[in-house]
């Protein structure tokens, strides 16, 4: 597992620029435009069917844009066939050969590279070492877990040392606790070679736990691309903001660039509606309940979730609000009980759907 | 005891099942057997010698011949359609028309088979009689339609579809994600044939190469129909023996023949289980 | 500017027009012959129905016509009474016997017909004895013949159902094993037993082996009996009986995809679809 074990690459900067994919009559991918800069890891998120998969192929060159172009550091790729991209990708499911052993599969693409024999099983051996499973390198796909199998398919990526490694939803037909352990490997792997990385899910926590940006998907477009923290914080569509973590739609008045909601008055981001009536955008945790005889808001339903507590609330005027609150709090809190709601945010986006 | 009597009480079920087979399958097999080794009741080798004679040589090599050329033209013919088929799309009214054809022509064989090619390269067949008035080539020769050449022509025609209904499976057992997996390792068509699929089809294809062999050699009503006189291969040889009673001499020499019959299917089939288990063991 | 998957894709199409073109002429030729040679005056020119009108009226003809569709009857019915009872009891009740039955069912594909038949004789010197020399006594040949095409069917349409329940809920109520059976088991496998009939009555109308060797005259026997002296009665009389086994069969690949959707798995199939070698044609 040491760092020695792997010839580090200048990572390269890819750029997929005004891509298109229509299948029958589907727009896949409408203008995509993206950049992953030099030894990154970009994950991107989006709705099943928002064109994930679809964005990552042509990267790859399985599939053919019917506009726009992928680069790779200088080089115009868009028709340089899958062979010769010099990418290493990793499926979802299934894609280890069923004939080879582990050991096998990772030595694949150094074999087709004419890497001399001995040198070649040393590889894919620290390769395996690297994923921890060193131990079944003699084992069939059909011998190895579902985890297992995708610790391989990794190694047998990375094994070529590519320009860039492509990861489609690499993890998802693993259980939860094997999907958090080998995602923080994936990471672990990525920062020691340094590839630049583009990483398919639709796991959220996955994408915000492991990746320096995210990039968010609608409809075949990238609508947002921020680092983790910044995705959530400041989210700069209504999209982006209701697909990322937990979100409540509060309609607002925002005047001056001001917007008063649940009787305090705040900020507005930058792209949001600058006057007359919104729906402001508030995280659970940006409400504060506390349980109060004067208090307009009745409690609809507490949700105990292990580290915190979700309120369900329902205010004066009808609306239903998701809060979070501390143990302390939450333990006084039940069905019925009067309560006040807080706001405790600086700035807050307001839409205007 | 009575509860043992009990629980094997059930099985008394199989009775009939069993009794059956007895009858119908395994009597007449062990009759085979047990009379290949028998003259009159008496135990002899004669029989089992005499498949040694140069007759009965003769006509097991041609069977072989027959056999293999037809599966290997079969297997060849029938991998290459298969292909073609799994290009489709896969609910494709194409492929499932190419489909339904191939179970129904793998099925269809003996007398109207028969009739079939001497309707279309007979005497007076359609096929021969276009050509001899077209381009003045007589297509029938000397009668080859009634000899190997033609036994292989014709058995080609339920070979090359049940080729497709075995080999089909394998063919859609290779997954996409193998070929981009190799693309994307770096493989060119050639080389992912060579490395991926090639390897991975070519247990099903020897298997089913086998199992075509094994179709051909025991077939009989097809070239019982098409062969009247002579007696070019084995399973023909059988049909003398056993309307002539006496042949070379020997009266339980059908049994003897049948004997080999079942030896070469059995060795055959052998193989094609071994086949079949070392493509099992990549799969669960 | 063509892409390579493009020029692949245009490629694979050629390719697979010319296959079907090719093996379709290959396959289509024979059948166009039959009947072109069938139906052609006797002078070398015009058309003639003649060999067609034989099939109605040729007492010999139509009498093998009779046997072999009385065959199919009787083996159909012996078919489903020998296989249906055994293998839903080895289902319920004798479960350790399910791999020999299956074995047993399967064995006819590796025994060739012809090695049976010269084995079968002292058997039906038995059969005739006791029954009489009646070609319809072929029908336990033919039930052996056609046990593994059967058995098949019928182990996927039992498969597809949750037969234990189906029976417990029945007894608990009161059904005896007869009714079992017959009332809730077999009315739930129809479309299983209707391709395990179809596909029995295809093999037994294209039956010669045994009818040819046993000396009774079927269908397929009187054919080839008429080819020496009318060769153009044989050929109708085979398109015929082919054209409707054709129909069976395809009846029975439209029964077949209703039922399928739970194969998953690859490359192993071969043992699961395999007429093996074996006198499937009669
Ligand atoms: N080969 C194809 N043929 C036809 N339509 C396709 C094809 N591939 C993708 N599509 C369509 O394109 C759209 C985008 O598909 P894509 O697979 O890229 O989505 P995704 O974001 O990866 O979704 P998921 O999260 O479900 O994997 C979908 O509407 C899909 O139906
Ligand atoms: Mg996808």
């Amino acid at each position: 597992m040491s760092a020695s074990a792997l010839e580090t690459r200048e990572g390269v900067e890819v750029r997929l620029e005004g891509l298109h994919r229509e299948f029958s009559g589907v727009r896949a991918l409408d203008g995509l435009d993206l950049t992953l800069r030099p030894g990154e890891l970009v994950a991107l998120l989006g709705p099943s069917g928002c064109g994930k998969t679809t964005a990552l192929r042509l990267v790859a060159g399985l599939d053919d844009p019917d506009s726009g172009r992928v680069v790779v550091g200088d080089r115009d790729v868009t028709h340089v066939p899958a062979n010769r991209r010099d990418m290493g990708m990793v499926f979802q499911a299934y894609s280890l050969f069923p004939h080879l052993t582990a050991q096998q599969n990772v030595e694949f693409g150094l074999k087709l590279r004419r890497v001399d024999r001995s040198k070649r099983a040393g590889r894919a051996r620290q390769m395996l070492e690297l994923v921890g499973l060193a131990s079944q390198a003699d084992r069939f796909a059909s011998q190895l877990s579902g985890g297992q199998q995708q610790r391989v398919a990794l190694a047998r990526a990375l094994a070529i040392q590519p320009a860039v490694l492509l990861l489609d939803e690499p993890l998802s037909a693993l259980d939860a606790k094997v999907r958090a352990q080998l995602r923080d490997e994936i990471r672990r792997v990525q920062l020691e070679v340094g590839t630049t990385t583009l990483f398919v899910t639709h796991d959220q926590e996955e994408a915000l736990s492991i990746s320096d940006r995210v990039g968010v998907m609608n409809q075949g477009r990238l609508e947002q691309l921020a680092p983790p923290e910044e995705l959530y914080t400041a989210p700069s569509t209504a999209f982006v903001a209701a697909f990322v973590g937990l979100m409540n739609r509060i309609p607002c008045r925002v005047e001056a660039g001001r917007a008063s909601v649940l009787g305090a008055t705040v900020r507005v981001t930058d792209r949001s509606v600058t006057s007359g009536e919104g729906i402001a955008m508030v995280r659970p945790e940006q409400l504060v309940v506390e349980a109060s005889d004067a208090g307009s808001a009745e409690v609809l339903q507490v949700s105990f979730l292990g580290s915190v507590t979700h309120v369900r609330v329902r205010t004066a005027d009808g609306h239903e609000l998701l809060s979070q609150a501390n143990g302390a709090e939450a333990a006084r809190l039940t069905v019925h009980t009067p309560v006040r709601v807080r706001l405790v945010a600086d700035q807050l986006l307001v839409s205007s759907d | 005891m009575i509860k043992a009597a009990r629980r094997a009480l059930p099985s008394l079920g199989m009775v009939p099942f069993l009794g059956y087979l007895t009858v119908f399958l395994f009597i007449p097999t062990v009759i085979v057997v047990v009379g290949a080794f028998q003259d009159d009741g008496r135990p002899t080798l004669d029989n089992v010698r005499a498949l040694g004679s140069g007759p009965v040589l003769h006509a097991l090599r041609q069977s072989l011949v027959v056999s293999a050329s037809t599966a290997v033209i079969g297997a060849v013919v029938g991998g290459l359609l298969a292909y073609a088929v799994v290009t489709c799309k896969p609910d494709g009214a194409v492929r499932r028309a190419v489909t339904s054809a191939c179970g129904v022509l793998a099925q269809f064989g003996g007398v109207m088979l028969a009739f079939a090619f001497i309707a279309t390269l007979g005497f007076s067949g359609a096929v021969t009689t276009l050509v001899k008035d077209s381009v003045g080539v007589n297509l029938y020769g000397s009668g080859w339609l009634f000899d190997v050449p033609g036994i292989i022509l014709v058995y080609s025609y339920f070979q090359i579809p049940l080729m497709v209904i075995v080999f089909l499976p394998a063919l859609d057992g290779i997954k996409v994600q193998w070929r981009e997996a190799a693309e994307n390792l770096g493989a060119s068509t050639w080389q992912y044939w060579r490395q991926v699929a090639g390897p991975l089809l070519l247990p099903a294809f020897l298997g089913s190469t086998l199992l075509l062999f094994a179709n051909a050699f025991a077939s009989y009503a097809t070239a019982a129909a098409l062969v009247s006189q002579g007696n070019p291969i084995l399973p023909l040889f059988i049909r003398s023996a056993l309307t002539s009673e006496i042949l070379l001499g020997r009266a339980n020499l059908g049994y003897a023949l049948a004997l080999e019959m079942i030896v070469v299917v059995a060795i055959v089939m052998t193989g094609y289980a071994l086949l079949v288990r070392r493509t099992s063991r990549w799969l669960r | 500017m063509t892409l390579p998957r493009q020029r692949r894709a245009r490629r694979q199409r050629a390719f697979r027009i010319v296959t079907f073109v090719v093996l379709g002429a290959f396959f289509l030729i024979p059948l166009v012959s039959m009947v072109d040679f069938s139906t052609r005056g006797t002078a070398g020119s015009g058309r003639t129905g003649e060999a067609w009108g034989a099939l109605l009226h040729d007492p010999e003809l139509t009498a093998a016509i009779i046997t072999s569709l009385e065959l199919a009857a009787l083996t159909v019915i012996g078919m489903v009474l020998l296989l249906v009872p055994t293998m839903v009891w080895v289902r319920l009740r004798v479960q350790w016997a399910a791999r020999m039955v299956e074995f047993l069912c399967l064995l006819p594909l590796t025994i060739p017909a012809l090695v049976i038949v010269v084995g079968i004789a002292p058997v039906y010197a038995w059969v005739t004895y006791f029954l009489g020399g009646s070609a319809l006594t072929l029908t336990f040949a033919y039930v052996v013949l056609v046990l593994p095409y059967a058995f098949r069917s019928l182990d996927a349409g039992l498969s597809a159902i949750d037969l234990t329940t189906l029976s417990e809920a029945a007894r608990s109520l009161g059904a005896g094993w007869f009714t079992v059976i017959a009332r809730v088991v077999v009315p739930n496998i129809v479309s299983a037993l209707l391709s395990a009939a179809f596909i029995s009555v295809a093999l037994v109308l294209g039956e010669f082996t045994f009818a040819s060797l046993l000396h009774y005259d079927n269908l397929q026997v009187v054919i080839a009996f008429f080819g020496k002296s009318n060769a153009k009665v044989s050929v109708s009389a085979s398109l015929a009986a082919l054209i409707f086994g054709f129909v069976l069969l395809l009846l029975l690949s439209l029964l077949g995809r209703g039922r399928k959707g739970r194969r998953t798995t690859a490359i192993e199939p071969l043992a699961v679809t395999t007429p093996a070698g074996k006198e499937v044609k009669g």
